[in-house]
């Protein structure tokens, strides 16, 4: 039975069907309600684990690898400023190979402070190591959280996860939402049985010094997991994650409406509704239009070229930016098409323009996206709804 | 698709408000989607909650300027500017208040004592649960008896109490004017 429930709960609830031994977190908006909704289920006795209260999310990241390497299940949350503040701690558990899950409610990162949505901060961890996916909705979200946990402790892969979800939106707002029965959990996750683990019997090093002769190895094994195991598992989880809990899941990306699309948008979570709204009354004009949607950003799946190759227009849509350069997003779909170009399995390239929207909060309308695809000029790296008497002394 | 705003002070239960006519909408067969806008997250701010509902999933997540319907938890907000402004045309607006707006262009301004008839009842000023009531009272769309579950749901013990009666009063003062 579908309930009326808040994102953050209804991730909470999720992730305790997941039985996690090790919840460790520090408050930060608009993540709080996640772990807050844990400590409850926690304290209620719904959910037997330890909830670890720390001073920090550095303490906090580093509590759920310490869990995840002494061979339990760990979970964590976080946003903007505590996920920067655990930097350091996320490049060591993709190194040391640990499936932690987490949920990065994605928000705008400092300064000035802003508390509300866009996708930078998790950008800041892109290149870790860690397998990042991102949900359009609630539901999906959850779903995902299940899905996440496979796909990481699988013995070819062991390496972190991050579900992002768009702050306030996804986290603070409610929709109907199925939580699965604990059977249905159980049949499809099975426990924790790591290959490895911290023990006094058989003692081993975790992130120990290593030298030039071997730490070349070691990002080369987490790319080609990334790039080959992970990509077949994401595959495989949401085909069997579809057939137990009878409901769809995507896998790497999502295809809306591109079968014969003219012009195809690239996005990647909640921002993808909207757009599929305007692509739903661009078709009832008769407009030969789709949506592509990244769900898993990390491992990128140059796939999408396959797809997106058939357009004339591609029009990718970021919420965040590389300041100096051109929004990350952008920079993956075109350097997918120009390497798929090089090695000839594509002949011409469609044009591919980058928008970029919604940075700390700024509101989207579906009038903007309607004026987006509009749009005749290239364009590579352009803030939507620039207000020039919001500069002041700045430009 | 439907829209409504409900505006409020942080603190004046508006996201509650959300979800209890957000879940009534859910449980009536319609797919529903709410979502809190901050100003400036402190207590005491405004802020306004907002809700979607319509017979298919709802995708689209950007703030809603103009309403179907429109909820005016506290009234100062209104200070300054008109509830008319709050609404599409045809658009009805409940508002806890103790004087009379003109309606203007169609639209509807509905007042309500629901802090006054809230105070009167339980002591505290549960205004938002008064106007839940009377907004059923207004429109078919949305019923009573889902909202009392809703309700239900929400709070136990002495707080679901006060709650429904809370919401019966609104109600029941609606249907007498």
């Amino acid at each position: 039975m579908k309930q009326f429930l808040e994102g953050a709960q209804a991730i909470a609830k999720t992730v305790s069907l997941c039985k996690p031994a090790v919840i460790s977190a520090y408050p930060i908006t608009p993540q709080t309600h996640i772990v807050e909704e844990i400590a409850t289920l926690i304290a209620n006795g719904q959910l037997n684990a330890e909830f670890v209260n720390v001073e920090s999310e550095h303490s906090a990241a580093s509590c759920v690898l310490g869990a995840v390497a002494s061979g339990v299940r760990a979970y964590s949350s976080t946003s903007s400023q505590g996920l920067l503040l655990m930097t350091e701690v996320l490049f060591n558990i993709a190194g040391m190979r640990l499936p932690v899950v987490m949920c990065c409610v994605n928000r705008a990162v400092s300064a000035p402070i802003n508390i509300w949505n866009d996708q930078q901060d998790i950008m800041t961890v892109r290149d870790a190591g860690l397998i990042l996916l991102f949900a359009e909705n609630i539901q999906e979200a959850c779903d995902l959280h299940i899905q996440a946990f496979k796909i990481a402790e699988d013995k070819d892969i062991m390496l972190p996860t991050i579900i992002n979800i768009d702050g306030f939106i996804l986290s603070h707002g409610y929709e109907p939402v199925e939580i699965p029965q604990q059977e249905l959990v159980d049949k499809f996750l099975p426990e924790y049985n790591p290959p490895y683990k911290l023990d006094v019997n058989n003692p081993l090093t975790f992130g120990s010094l290593i030298g030039p002769e071997y730490y070349l190895e070691t990002r080369y094994a987490i790319h080609e997991t990334l790039n080959n195991e992970v990509k077949k598992k994401i595959l495989d989880v949401a085909e069997e994650f579809t057939k137990i809990f009878a409901r769809k899941s995507y896998g790497l990306f999502e295809e809306y409406k591109t079968q014969d699309a003219e012009t195809i948008f690239v996005s990647m979570g909640s921002i993808s509704g909207p757009i599929k709204d305007v692509v739903d009354e661009l078709r009832y004009k008769q407009q030969k239009v789709g949506l592509l949607r990244i769900i898993s950003y990390r491992p990128f799946p140059q796939e999408i070229v396959k797809v997106l190759s058939k357009a004339k227009k591609v029009i990718v849509i970021d919420k965040s930016i590389s300041l100096g350069a051109q929004s990350p997003l952008y920079q993956d779909v075109v350097s997918s098409f120009y390497i798929t170009l090089q090695s000839d399995a594509i002949k011409t390239l469609p044009k591919v323009v980058g928008y970029i929207c919604g940075l700390g909060g700024r509101d989207v309308s579906k009038e903007e996206i309607f004026e987006i695809y509009q749009e005749k000029d290239f364009v590579s790296t352009k803030f939507v709804s620039v207000k020039q008497e919001n500069l002041g002394s700045f430009i | 698709m439907k829209e409504v705003i409900i505006f409020a002070r942080a603190g004046q239960g508006a996201i509650t408000t959300a979800q209890i006519l957000g879940s009534a909408l859910v449980k009536s067969g319609l797919y529903a989607y709410a979502f809190p806008h901050f100003g400036a997250a402190r207590m005491g701010a405004p802020m306004n909650a907002f809700l979607r509902y319509d017979t298919k999933p709802i995708r689209l997540r950007t703030r809603i300027k103009l309403a179907d319907y429109s909820i005016v938890v506290d009234e100062t907000l209104f200070s300054e500017q008109d509830p008319n402004e709050s609404l599409k045309n045809s658009g009805i607006c409940l508002i806890n208040s103790q004087k009379e707006y003109k309606s203007l262009d169609g639209k509807k301004i509905i007042s309500v004592p629901a802090g006054r008839i809230s105070q009167e009842i339980t002591g505290k000023v549960f205004a938002n649960t008064v106007l839940l009531g009377g907004i059923c009272a207004i429109s078919n769309e949305f019923k009573i008896d889902l909202l009392y579950e809703s309700i239900k749901e929400r709070f136990k013990g002495e707080l679901q109490q006060l709650n429904l009666k809370l919401a019966e009063e609104g109600y029941k003062y609606i249907k007498k004017i």
